[in-house]
């Protein structure tokens, strides 16, 4: 019989063993998944895994790890600062569209106007815009004791309604010949997130990305809020004792993801996406809590992370045109790698022992 | 009666890195109170965890009225006719006894047949207790009581008590005992777990003492000096706490009119609380846990705020100040509960020695951590307290109890406090731990600290307490020097409302 067995601390080898588990056993499953489509699993789990990085059109897709991965990894540390602290920001999908609202509403303001500040004032209002709408239930949370799960996710789903009455209505092309979405960003240069080294993918949002995994290391590592995040997550009531307010606790990282994830979504409108449109969203406030457990919630760790899951998203849309898989077969597979991962992880707190069955 | 109903032999038990048990072999007969004594993770847990099912032996044997007991879970065991009361209730608090029995039970009769059953039970063995009551508004004592009556519906051959007065007044105890000695004369063996010596002596009629997991020796009690029993269960002769009698010197903590609502569902509210403690001075808080000791804390150590002059430090008002605050002003805290407030389970010990000591020890430069300082701080506490553990890297859960509590009073201790405040300083800690706790806090006042303990132990306050209170459902009864009062006097101070009655057998 098996049996678990509390470990006297966690196991530091299971704390980097399980994500490397978690993302073979993930290959197996969905493998055995793409078989039962009736694909070769061995051709399918090559393609999303090999095809983006050293396939034929490796040269094309290899930036696109940048431009894909630097909103989830960017959104991603803001969400694990706040899960280290026991704050559940579900919602920074919501945060990402308002965010990129706000940047892309100050940019399509003052155009045609050229100006070196523009950018920089769009990437401002952005932050300011996400943390914003991150204030609403950490605001309903201190004075009333609301849970932010509800709240924040739900207001995803108010940001898209306000999505798609921006790209409709005030927001909307006076050029565009009446069709849907706003002025194209791109065609802006003064507030254009364009790349930084063409062909790279690099743009600023890569930069902030950067600076984000940075700061949040140290934060985590060297600052005392680093150290009160993690002990408020660990035990909230030695972090009262320790003298941590968790009122200003939950404003501040719920204050820090939102705006990280509104940065996110400013560079993705400025940049990439260059326009406000209904369909601007692609799930990445929803995928980076993916990445920021997958990660470990260690700002290393989510930059790993969020570079691995922008490999199946890529390497999902090959494997969707070349071998005819079904979107939601890839949206499966991301979703295995946390299912696996939250499993694999017992094992960093737990072992497994055999115990010999005795006959009474 | 003098029929064998439990023999151990050779009982060994191990874990990764230690041996609980190592060899363990003695008997119990029927209408035996039996003392199983030892100081903490001296085996005695793992012991009567193993004969109540809950751990499987890795070698020897058990033999239960001659033939063959090997429970396989705790189920088996009482089916055996095995009860046993642990030190921690599993009760839940928003449920009546009634159904809290209910939900111990393999089939529960209807509640009317069950509460009538509980009332006969209690009522046999001198344990007043209302089936519809609820358990939230149950003293700690009356809570044991649910527990006892639970095991005693079952009809136990043996019953197995943890530490059964760690929470009781000595009227309790008192009750209790009498109770006990009803259920021994009707043939129940007792297997009684304890480290309260008097305890012992007074209840017990053989003793088996365990030390680092092995049977070091039996005695019968009544015949056995408290002092030889202690000596082989630390198996040496240890220091008791010395040093009172210092001048009191000026105010250094004054708490007036300190009311508060708990922050906790079932907890007690603070209520019209006064009291002050010079620097040089011990003042002991008695009273059953659950009387607003946590409350109480919480207000001095600045989790809970109260109006600015409620507490004053040395004449300043900090009441409305937070922990953090009150720490560089000199208010130092060690709350009750180690794992989970005193100190973050998962962290390190360096982590757990920033958690108070970032202001007092300097171990912040503008806001950031200076992990060094932290570290040779967590290792000064460490060699300064004989925490016996493998560095300041080790995770606090780790730790044994004693050498747990070690840290989280050095930890205050080394930061020279001008006021200590310590809740159950030595709750659950093995006796040589105890002496160490208490010599450190009897030392601190005498370098000029104020220091309040507040402890549900009798025989630590009698130890270093110059004058003594009692909290009672939030209110603090008036204050008196120690060394005019008895046990007995402090005992009903403790009591206060509870209005105890010895059982009526």
């Amino acid at each position: 019989m098996l049996r678990l067995e509390r470990r006297p601390q966690p196991s530091r080898l299971w704390t980097w063993l399980a994500p490397l588990l978690a993302v073979l056993a993930t290959m197996v499953a969905g493998g055995l998944l793409f078989a039962l489509l009736g694909k070769n699993p061995y051709e399918a789990v090559a393609t999303i895994f090999w095809e983006p990085l050293f396939g034929e059109f490796a040269s094309y897709y290899r930036p696109q790890l940048l431009v894909k991965g630097a909103p989830l990894v960017l959104i991603g540390i803001g969400l694990g600062l706040g899960f280290r602290a026991g704050i559940w920001n579900i919602g920074a999908e919501g945060q990402y569209i308002v965010g990129a609202l706000t940047g892309a509403g100050v940019g399509l303001a003052v155009y045609p106007l050229d100006a070196w500040f523009v950018f920089p004032l769009m990437v401002i209002a952005g932050a300011l815009g996400g943390w914003a709408w991150a204030m609403i239930p950490a605001l309903l949370k201190v004075r009333f004791g609301t849970n932010e799960i509800l709240v924040s996710l739900m207001l995803v789903y108010v940001a898209e309604e306000l999505l798609a009455a921006m790209a409709l209505g005030p927001m909307k092309n006076p050029e565009g010949m009446g069709f849907p979405g706003s002025r194209n960003l791109q065609q802006y240069p003064a507030a254009h997130n364009a790349e930084i080294l063409t062909g790279t993918g690099m743009h600023w949002g890569v930069v902030a990305a950067l600076i984000a995994v940075i700061f949040a290391y140290v934060l985590l590592g060297r600052h005392i809020l680093g150290y009160h995040i993690r002990l408020s997550g660990q035990a909230p009531r030695a972090a009262r004792f320790a003298g941590v307010r968790p009122a200003r606790l939950v404003l501040t990282c719920l204050g820090i993801s939102g705006a990280l994830a509104g940065l996110a979504g400013m560079f993705e409108v400025s940049g990439p996406a260059g326009q406000v449109s209904i369909d601007f969203n692609v799930g990445y406030g929803f995928t980076a809590i993916i990445v920021a457990f997958l990660g470990r919630l260690h700002p290393a760790g989510i930059a790993l992370a969020g570079l691995l899951m922008a490999l199946t998203y890529i390497g999902g849309e090959i494997a969707q045109s070349n071998l005819g898989l079904p979107a939601a077969a890839i949206q499966m597979f991301q979703g295995m790698l946390l299912f696996f991962l939250l499993a694999v992880d017992l094992f960093t707190n737990f072992r497994v022992r055999l115990r010999k069955t005795e006959v009474a | 009666m003098t029929t064998t109903l439990l023999e151990i032999e050779g009982l060994t038990k191990g874990y990764p890195g230690v041996v609980a048990n190592d060899d363990v072999s003695f008997s119990i007969r029927e209408g035996e109170v039996h003392a199983l004594l030892g100081e903490n993770g001296a085996g005695k847990s793992t012991l009567v965890k193993m004969i109540y099912g809950l751990v499987r032996p890795d070698a020897g044997q058990m033999h239960l009225q001659g033939s063959p007991y090997r429970p396989a879970e705790p189920r088996a065991a009482r089916a055996a006719g095995v009860a046993m009361v642990f030190q921690h209730f599993s009760l839940f608090e928003a449920l009546s006894v009634a159904e809290n029995v209910a939900l111990g039970m393999e089939t529960a009769p209807p509640q009317r047949q069950l509460a009538a059953r509980i009332r006969e039970v209690s009522e046999t063995y001198g344990l007043p207790l209302d089936p519809f009551r609820t358990v939230g508004d149950l003293s700690a004592g009356e809570r044991q009581r649910v527990e006892i009556v639970r095991c005693l519906l079952q009809e136990p051959r043996l019953l197995i008590m943890d530490e059964p007065t760690s929470v009781l007044t000595p009227q309790e105890v008192d009750i209790l005992f009498q109770t006990l000695r009803k259920l021994a004369a009707e043939g129940v063996a007792i297997l009684y777990i304890s480290h309260k010596l008097d305890e012992i002596r007074a209840l017990c009629d053989h003793a088996t003492i365990l030390r680092q997991g092995r049977n070091v020796g039996t005695c019968v009690p009544r015949e056995t000096s408290a002092r030889g029993m202690a000596e082989m269960m630390v198996g040496s002769a240890f220091a008791a706490p010395e040093g009172r009698g210092r001048a009191a010197g000026e105010v250094a903590l004054d708490v007036s009119g300190l009311s508060l609502a708990s922050p906790r569902a079932f907890g007690t509210p603070l209520r019209n609380i006064h009291f002050t403690v010079r620097a040089g001075e011990i003042l002991g808080i008695g009273g059953v846990a659950g009387n607003g000791q946590d409350e109480l804390l919480a207000a001095l150590s600045g989790e809970l705020a109260s109006p600015p002059g409620a507490v004053r430090l040395a004449g300043v008002p900090v009441g409305a100040s937070g922990p953090a605050a009150r720490r560089r002003a000199g208010l130092l805290a060690a709350p009750e509960e180690r794992l989970g407030h005193a100190a973050a389970p998962d962290m390190s010990l360096t982590e757990n020695a920033l958690l108070t000591g970032a202001q007092r020890e300097g171990l912040l430069s503008r806001g950031f951590v200076r992990w060094g300082a932290a570290r040779s701080f967590a290792r000064r506490v460490i060699d300064a307290f004989d925490v016996r553990t493998p560095g300041p890297d080790t995770a606090a859960r780790a730790l044994s109890g004693g050498n747990l509590q070690k840290f989280v009073i050095g930890r205050e201790v080394l930061q020279r406090p001008t006021v200590l405040v310590a809740n159950q300083p030595t709750w659950g800690v093995d006796a040589a731990a105890a002496a160490a706790i208490r010599q450190a806090l009897l030392d601190l006042a005498a370098q000029g600290a104020a220091v309040v303990c507040i402890s549900q132990d009798l025989d630590e306050l009698m130890q270093v307490s110059d004058r003594f209170c009692a909290l009672n459902e939030g209110r603090l009864s008036d204050i008196r020097p120690a060394s005019e009062m008895s046990v007995e006097e402090i005992g009903l101070m403790m009591g206060g409302a509870h209005g105890m009655e010895v059982a009526h057998v």
